[in-house]
């Protein structure tokens, strides 16, 4: 572990980095520029996320890493070993447990206390680039809050599907100000994102950060006429009954049988602990000896 | 440059300045909140708290202006020393340091409206932080919370440059709280 400075990147690095989640906190939802750093694996894998982590991480911190909900997919896996390894902090699966929370592409289902910080791994953090490819013009846009394409797109979608089509990375605005891309997190949990903990986003590869403090006004885009909806998969969860959370689906075997499970493992597992059976599940205990 | 300029820096980098930088952020992720920051022992008449945040946070890319009676040979030497980060004119400065009568608040970056980030960040040296006084509202804050602040009108004006604007830190002792511009005073 001593072959590493704390937190893998150096000292100055981190100092840049904490500058740039300072200016973010002071303008939720504005992109602030830094300088990434290559991190020792691919970009797409999480170098912006990583990299805000290892500059807000403390030795006391608790730490827990999810891919789209799971604690135990290869990304989160290696990412919650990279720190153990670097920073020598402890980790968890549990959301209650960890006091700081990295994502890829969900929020958990557990509400977050004021004594936590998400941070999310980002891919794409200009919510215009698809519709606008060039950054001098999408940085005027967001400077003279042009934001009327981003309502054509929502409004072809209408026109295309009769309904909003867009189901994750919902573009939302920040405290009336600010579009901002929510990271590709499913549509169910935007409204999530006014919440008592710190959000911080990372972009490796686009080299932003963004911030919304606690409290936070974020409020989906929408129409009168078409208002957003949270939606999710019309089912509950195979393995814990519940109907509450966001389910993924999955294909079960050769006969193409599928199964919607929580997308949240720790949530899912919480409930089956507590005693929760789905319709396809069994008990906690049980399994493994089926 | 004498002796005592050497002494007063983090004794473990990485690791206090990670705490340090934890007090910082929630300061200024919740408004009208109190902090305790302490790791640096900087010259009279910097406060632990001011020169912990220096330390965090400047190195050579932050232009650093200290307003009167801050700007003494001690304390100019200790940053210089210990962060390396340029000693510039206000109107220049990425960290401004200094009492709030003697901040030339008018004449720092305010950012662009393109890149509102490239403000300034003020540290105000305060004699007290109490959470009684002035209201604020805004991002960070569940409902209101209160902050002494110096005076009213000139954050006012500040909140409605947003997003552009400064963004302020009070410190005593080993204490901060912080006021970003998006917070709204009344």
């Amino acid at each position: 572990m001593t072959d590493y400075n704390f937190a893998y990147l150096d000292e100055q690095t981190k100092r840049m980095i904490r500058r740039a989640i300072l200016k973010g906190l002071a303008v939720p939802g504005y992109q602030v520029p830094f300088a990434s750093r290559e991190m020792p694996m691919p970009y797409g894998w999480g170098t912006g996320g990583v990299q805000v982590s290892a500059a807000v991480m403390t030795a006391r911190d608790v730490f827990k890493v999810i891919d789209q909900g799971a604690d135990d997919t290869t990304n989160a896996v290696s990412i919650r070993r990279f720190f153990e390894r670097t920073a020598g902090v402890a980790t968890t699966e549990a959301t209650s447990a960890a006091s700081v929370i990295q994502t890829r592409h969900r929020i958990p289902e557990e509400p977050l206390s004021e004594d936590q910080i998400l941070v999310y791994q980002v891919p794409i953090p200009e919510p215009l680039r698809f519709l606008e490819p060039s950054e001098v013009e999408t940085r005027k846009m967001h400077s003279l809050e042009d934001y009327g394409l981003m309502h054509v797109k929502l409004y072809e979608d209408i026109s295309a599907h009769g309904a909003i089509a867009t189901a994750y990375a919902y573009p939302v605005k920040v405290e009336g100000r600010y579009v901002m891309d929510p990271s590709p997190i499913p549509k169910f949990d935007n409204p999530k994102m006014e919440m008592s903990a710190i959000q911080l986003f990372g972009a490796g590869r686009e080299q932003r950060i963004y911030a919304l403090p606690p409290y936070t006004q974020v409020v989906s885009l929408d129409f009168d006429d078409y208002p957003f909806e949270a939606s999710k998969a019309d089912h509950a969860c195979g393995l814990c009954g519940a109907t509450e959370s966001y389910l993924d689906e999955l294909i079960v075997d050769d006969a193409g049988n599928r199964m919607f499970m929580c997308s949240d493992t720790d949530y899912c597992e919480g409930r089956r602990r507590a005693g929760h059976v789905g319709a396809q599940g069994v008990p906690l205990e049980q399994e493994g000896a089926a | 440059m004498d002796h005592a300029s050497l002494a007063g820096g983090f004794t473990n980098p990485p690791h206090q300045s990670a705490n340090a930088f934890r007090a910082v952020m929630q300061a200024m992720a919740r408004p009208g909140t109190i902090h305790d920051l302490d790791g640096a022992v900087p010259p009279a008449p910097l406060s632990v708290a001011a020169g912990t945040v220096i330390m965090t946070l400047c190195d050579p890319e932050t232009g650093v202006h200290l307003a009167g009676q801050y700007d003494v040979p001690e304390v100019r030497d200790w940053i210089t020393f210990h962060t390396g980060a340029p000693l510039v004119n206000a109107n220049a400065a990425s960290f401004v340091v200094g009492t709030w009568d003697a901040i030339p608040i008018d004449i720092l970056a305010l950012g662009t409206p393109e890149y509102p980030d490239r403000s300034a960040t003020v540290i105000v040296e305060t004699p007290e932080i109490m959470t009684s006084g002035a209201t604020l509202r805004g991002p960070g804050i569940k409902g209101t919370a209160a902050l002494n602040l110096p005076e009213i009108k000139a954050f006012q004006r500040n909140a409605l440059l947003f997003p552009l604007g400064l963004d302020f830190m009070f410190t005593s002792g080993a204490q901060i709280a912080a006021l970003p511009r998006s917070t709204k005073v009344s």
